[in-house]
């Protein structure tokens, strides 16, 4: 009765072997194709450098400038970007304006990569039901499995840095934007769309007259998720070497540094909200003519 | 340019099956298996059934019914939004229904137009942008199609609105926009889905004055579906009532009001205000005898009309003469008066054959 008390699991032997063979594959793999693909993530790491050196060169009242023009281009709201000024300007006075500059870089590539993949990607599933059956899982899987689990690969492959980690946020934050623009898109009024073929469009025509402009709030709103799940992925990524308000969190919790890490997480917040209300006021205002405001 | 050699739009035996299986049911449908027949043992739905209609290069086709009557799906065959189950929908002798993905695209752009119920303007466009819609489709460059819809928006009221966006226009106006963006692609055929059921009535009647004051200039093929038989009077040349999927009745206005086919139709009629529908011509007592001098009223005059004419003067033979002149028939303020309210059958007078769809 022993297989009623304890679950009969495979042999302990054959378990071993069948670990170390997927590992010895994955290895092999490694060691055969480890360096194209890292040549082929190439163009990343410019792209990456690129950026940082951007952000953490330009003198900083330039940057503070740049950062508030923005903020008023989208939200067109002065309290925006009064917060804005005032939460940049607490972090540069607690010096945390380098990592700063450098987790905001780091953001800015991985939602770059998000939305030029993740777009065409929610386009083709909001078309075909085949695409979308296959793709869901693979975001679910995308979605829950712990990040930890897909630094190793990814870390095994690339070793580690920059494009790794940059790799790994990107994997976690994702999924919204590919979810939004396919539901974006799927929601898109069938009379409107209906009127386009009566016109006589083609399919691209309905793509960009109608669908992506009528799905740009729901889009606009998967942009969003995508760089606050980034955000809470810094902080991981940093473990793999990527520089940023991650690396002196990840210095507090091994040495106990409850002020460090106090005043890094909460600029982590700091840069999180900017975001989050310059890009949901800025969907806010794609939103303006849609609603009723006459019977 | 479009209207070039137009002569209409001919549909000739069309039958619409929704379900899976569509293809399969159309001879059991041709040999007699009813609408409810079909539903109960197939689960399919009859949509259409033996719809065989003319319509005339330049004049308004009205196609009415009841909701579920298959008006809307009929509408839709015609530029294809819907595919035919069995039938042919010929355009100048071409059957949409046979036409490549890329003619049907190139037919859509260039020889038909639609306005909707619902309007389905593009909410983050303004006016303007939405007037030059079709001719963006089209791949005219703005410049050139800018002062066309600017044209068709002045036309249909709508001057000084340009920069509105849709939300911001009453429905009246919100369809002023579709039907200037269905002008602008001067198309020869505009289709009309119940293009103002969705207004209320006031707007309603004012936005048919316009249709019939530009029908007057563009003489297109106007398709309009409606259910409001008043409406569909007002602005049918020819009409043809619609059930279940079947065309009981077509003709024009004075056949449907002087002889509905049917018990359906009658009823309909019967709420008519009959007045405003039928002419003297349909009512008179005809004669070809010169004018014998005293009043003569124009032939299509509304009876309604020549009673407000003939009130404030003294009893008598009143002449109908025709635009040329010539002497139709006589009426008496009495004979009109009694139009207005009988509803029993008046024989026909013009010799005039009804078309009844079997």
């Amino acid at each position: 009765m022993s297989w009623f008390n304890e679950f009969p699991h495979m042999e302990d032997d054959s378990l071993r072997a069948l670990k170390q063979t997927i590992d010895e594959g994955f290895r092999s793999f490694t060691r055969g194709y480890g360096d194209s693909i890292e040549s082929f993530f190439a163009p990343l790491q410019k792209f990456l450098l690129l950026s940082e050196r951007l952000m953490t060169q330009t003198p900083w009242p330039i940057i503070v400038l740049m950062i508030l023009a923005i903020a008023w281009a989208a939200s067109r709201s002065m309290k925006v970007v009064l917060g804005t000024l005032f939460t940049l300007l607490a972090i540069g006075y607690l010096d945390m304006w380098d990592d700063s500059m450098r987790t905001i870089s780091m953001i800015f590539v991985c939602t770059v990569l998000s939305i030029v993949m993740g777009l065409p990607i929610g386009i083709l599933m909001a078309r075909s039901e085949r695409f979308q059956r296959v793709v869901n899982p693979i975001l679910d899987v995308m979605q829950t499995m712990p990040s930890f689990v897909y630094l190793i690969p990814v870390v095994m492959l690339l070793g580690i840095g920059r494009v790794p980690g940059l790799i790994a946020v990107v994997i976690y934050a994702i999924p919204p934007m590919i979810r939004m623009t396919n539901l974006g898109i799927r929601l898109v009024d069938k009379d409107v769309l209906e009127a386009a073929d009566a016109f006589g469009s083609s399919h691209w025509q309905k793509l960009k007259n109608v669908q992506l402009p009528l799905a740009l709030p729901t889009i606009m709103a998967g942009i969003n998720q995508t760089i606050m799940m980034a955000l809470a992925m810094v902080v991981i990524a940093s473990m793999i070497g990527v520089q940023g308000l991650g690396q002196p969190v990840l210095k507090a919790i091994a040495n106990q540094y409850f002020t460090l890490g106090i005043f890094n997480g909460l600029a982590i917040v700091g840069i999180a909200i900017i975001f989050d209300r310059v890009s949901q006021a800025y969907g806010q205002r794609l939103q303006k003519h849609r609603e009723i405001v006459h019977g | 340019m479009a209207n070039q050699h137009f002569d209409g739009i001919k549909i000739r035996n069309l039958y619409k099956i929704f379900g899976p299986d569509a293809a399969k049911h159309v001879e059991a449908v041709k040999n007699g298996l009813t609408k409810t027949e079909l539903m109960e043992k197939f689960g399919h739905v009859l949509g259409l059934k033996d719809i065989n209609l003319e319509m005339p290069a330049g004049c308004i086709q009205v196609i009415m019914g009841l909701s579920g009557s298959g008006k809307s799906t009929l509408i839709r065959h015609i530029n294809r939004l819907i595919d035919p189950t069995a039938g042919e929908i010929l355009f100048n002798g071409v059957d949409v229904a046979r036409m490549s993905q890329d003619d049907l695209r190139e037919f859509r752009r260039q020889k038909t137009a639609m306005v909707f119920q619902k309007f389905a303007l593009l909410p983050h466009r303004n006016v303007l942008e939405n007037t030059v819609y079709g001719l963006d489709i089209q791949g005219i460059a703005r410049s050139k199609s800018t002062d066309i819809a600017m044209r068709w928006l002045e036309r249909v009221g709508l001057k000084g609105f340009e920069k509105r966006y849709p939300n911001q226009l009453s429905g009246g106006m919100q369809q002023r926009v579709g039907l200037a963006r269905a002008l602008a692609n001067d198309a020869p055929v505009l289709l009309m889905d119940e293009a103002y059921s969705a207004l209320d009535p006031l707007i309603r009647v004012d936005m048919q004055t316009v249709l019939l004051d530009l029908q007057k200039e563009i003489k297109k093929t106007i398709v309009f579906i409606t259910h409001d038989l008043d409406e569909a009077l007002r602005l049918g040349d020819q009409i043809a009532i619609l059930r279940d999927g079947q065309v009981i009745q077509q003709g024009t206005s004075q056949d449907i009001v002087l002889r509905p086919a049917d018990e359906y139709v009658a009823n309909f009629v019967k709420e008519v205000n009959r007045g405003r529908v039928l002419h003297v011509e349909a009512v008179m007592m005809p004669s070809s005898s010169a004018p014998v001098g005293g009043m003569t009223i124009a032939a299509g005059t509304t009876v309604e009309e020549a009673v407000r004419m003939l009130s404030s003067v003294p009893d008598g033979d009143v002449t109908v003469v025709s635009p040329s002149g010539k002497s139709l028939g006589v009426v008496t303020f009495r004979r009109l008066a009694e139009a207005m309210v009988n509803s029993q059958e008046v024989p026909n007078r013009h010799g005039r054959t009804l078309a009844v769809a079997h």
